[in-house]
């Protein structure tokens, strides 16, 4: 895509895929509450800008590695939505067959190599994406999104230092959304800014407002430029909030409905429609059709996955490996 | 062919079949710790660094979990790394990669994706390397599916085995014995691109009296044995799985079904190994029915490999080991 500024088009896909994320997220919420959905389940609401900005700066055939809180990355690198909604309701349409659930997610039409239940498990995988690409000369480019828990895994000390060395078209793109589970990133750091770490690793580091999906694109367009030229990996720290618990299980002991609240206010949504307000860009109107043409959207997604067949044990023995050509 | 009495080592045997795969293949590539210049910590990958280049043989850091999900990565994107751990023992560095990752992605995903990757490392006792350097590892990646597990016992199968790795589009764990890379076989290895498939059980020498089941270098131990009580007129047929997951369990049962007595033997520890899974199998079979002695497994003790020499040997089954056991199952029980 490009700039969310640059044009109606840029920022009304902008301001769909965020919506997109938010009502996926709010649907996903409601079918838990109402004991509808299995498992467990990790909500991004409140950092929505994130992966929206980065994926408005990449191409289809660019590829990412997602985490546990993965959906808005899914979704902001093009994946069906109702093959999203699908697998979480473990039906057979799901992108999974209902084998991965919410956690693992992967569309190789869209470069998703897939989300991970494992912290930091997904960044190794992108750095090796990227090694491929460079070895197969494809110019393409591997992000891994990544929490800021994910940044004290040796995983990402590894990857981080392979994709320095090998100058790798990489970008470690940390949101940094204040908690991992429930220790707050001024426990578990010894720095404030984290996007410090890029120097240890001779890579630049730079820190953005993970709320502001312009500032995420630009410092994205950046990255990936750079990536492309063959100059190697960049770490980017957006700073972002988790407005919902870590998981289902979370009573927010560890934290203040005061903070909450204040990141609210810091919603990156209105953000956004302030500006491309303040820019004539799109009109009120624009900006509610938008909102509505999400909401159908997610409306569409879950009954057509609601209706959907649900996966059966059948040939979950064959599904282990996939068979050898002969 | 007249070139098919060619004898090799194991690590050539390995480095022939890796050759063969990167000119087969441009997507197929190396990396790990001292593969390129120095050849291989045991001289496995050799010259092929010269051979090919720095971009298809990569020396890396240590660090094997990022090399290893670098590797995962690759192979997600259209490459067949091979990838070789210094030691088998230092997998454990690596193992969310390996058995959260490789392992699971292709079920886990619902099939969108598959990760080729080979696995490469040495594994097993008897280099006076102490506990971390000498460990027998096949039995947790046989414990995770989604894994092949190939344990080569002798040349011509490393070879074979391991091309069929490469053309694999999963992740196959190839555990190599240090005592197997510097010696040859007792076959030659065929010129070319000969590929031995997976999943085959290889029965190495056919007889009466016991069936014998050994994986890796205890196969090499248990060809003495079977060749020192031929002497004595006990005629045995001994089994190489070579890939213990997935496990061909038919020659175990129809050799059983023949000879009415099974010995079972491993070098990794006794509790919980794979020779358990062989026993398993074999008692919920029909083949049960013909046994006319109790089953007989010898296995390494359950400690940690200790250093010294002589403590070395006490930890694993050693020749004489076998050769009593096999013995006393025939004599004993007729």
């Amino acid at each position: 895509m490009g700039h969310p500024l640059s044009s109606p088009e840029h920022a009304r896909h902008a301001l769909l895929y965020m919506y997109r994320i938010r009502k996926f997220e709010e649907a996903v919420e409601d079918l838990f509450g109402r004991g509808m959905m299995h498992g467990t389940m990790h909500l991004s609401i409140g950092q929505e800008a994130g992966p929206t900005g980065m994926c408005l700066a990449l191409k289809l055939e660019d590829q990412i590695t997602s985490t546990h809180r993965g959906h808005g990355h899914c979704i902001a690198k093009g994946a069906d939505l109702t093959r999203m909604m699908a697998e979480l309701l473990g039906k057979e349409i799901g992108y999974c067959g209902g084998r991965g659930g919410s956690m693992h997610i992967a569309d190789a039409e869209t470069g998703n190599l897939g989300a991970n239940g494992v912290v930091g498990g997904g960044i190794p995988i992108a750095v090796g994406a990227a090694l491929a690409s460079k070895l197969q000369k494809k110019g393409t480019v591997a992000v891994s999104f990544f929490g800021d828990g994910a940044m004290n895994e040796g995983a990402f000390h590894e990857a981080a230092n392979l994709a320095a060395i090998w100058k790798l078209p990489v970008i470690l793109f940390c949101e940094n959304n204040k908690y991992g589970m429930s220790s707050s990133t001024e426990t578990a750091f010894a720095i404030d800014r984290l996007a410090d770490r890029g120097l240890g690793y001779g890579i630049p580091g730079v820190t953005v407002d993970g709320n502001d999906v312009v500032a995420v694109y630009e410092a994205c367009e950046t990255a990936v430029a750079r990536a492309r030229n063959g100059e190697g990996p960049t770490l980017i720290e957006t700073v972002t909030y988790r407005w919902k618990g870590h998981s289902r299980s979370d009573k927010n002991l560890y934290r203040t409905k005061e903070e909450i609240e204040e990141w609210k206010h810091l919603d990156p949504i209105p953000n956004f429609i302030s500006k491309v307000l303040a820019a004539g860009i799109l009109s009120q109107e624009d900006i509610d059709a938008t909102a509505k043409m999400a909401q159908d959207q997610i409306i569409e997604a879950v009954n057509n996955a609601a209706q959907a067949k649900s996966a059966v044990p059948d040939g979950l023995l064959e599904a282990v490996f996939k068979a050898v050509s002969a | 062919m007249s070139t098919d009495n060619r004898m090799l080592t194991m690590a050539e045997a390995l480095r022939e079949a890796m050759g063969i795969a990167m000119d087969e293949r441009p997507e197929v590539f190396i990396l790990g710790e001292d593969i390129g210049i120095y050849g291989g910590a045991f001289g496995v990958t050799g010259d092929l660094y010269h051979r090919f280049s720095p971009e298809r043989v990569i020396d890396t850091p240590i660090s094997e979990l990022g090399i290893v999900g670098a590797a995962v990565g690759a192979a997600l994107s259209g490459m067949r790394p091979i990838v070789e751990i210094q030691f088998s023992d230092f997998t454990a560095q690596a193992m969310d990669q390996i058995a959260n990752q490789a392992a699971k992605i292709h079920f886990m995903l619902g099939g969108a994706l598959h990760v080729p990757l080979v696995l490469r490392t040495p594994q097993g006792s008897g280099t006076g390397a102490a506990a971390q350097h000498s460990q027998n590892l096949e039995t947790w990646f046989a414990n995770v599916p989604g894994l092949k597990v190939v344990v080569p016992s002798n040349p011509a199968d490393a070879k074979g085995l391991l091309l069929s790795a490469i053309d694999d589009p999963n992740p196959v764990i190839f555990l190599e014995h240090k005592l197997l890379y510097k010696i040859p076989g007792r076959d030659p290895v065929p010129e070319g691109a000969i590929r031995i498939p997976l999943g085959v059980s290889q029965v190495v020498r056919e007889g009466k009296d016991l069936t014998l089941v050994a994986t890796g270098i205890m196969v090499n131990k248990s060809f003495e044995v079977c060749e020192k009580l031929a002497a004595e007129g006990i005629s045995v047929t001994l089994i190489d799985p070579r890939t213990i997951s997935p496990l061909d369990m038919n020659p175990i049962f129809e050799s059983v079904e023949k000879t009415g007595r099974l010995l079972v033997v491993q070098e990794g520890p006794s509790h919980g190994g794979f020779i358990n899974e062989v026993i398993a199998r074999v008692s919920e079979s029909s083949s049960f029915g013909s046994l006319i002695a109790p089953i007989k497994r010898l296995a390494g003790m359950n400690i940690p490999i200790p250093y010294a020499p002589q403590l070395e040997k006490a930890a694993v089954p050693q020749i004489e080991d076998i050769e009593i056991a096999a013995r006393d199952l025939v004599k004993s029980w007729r």
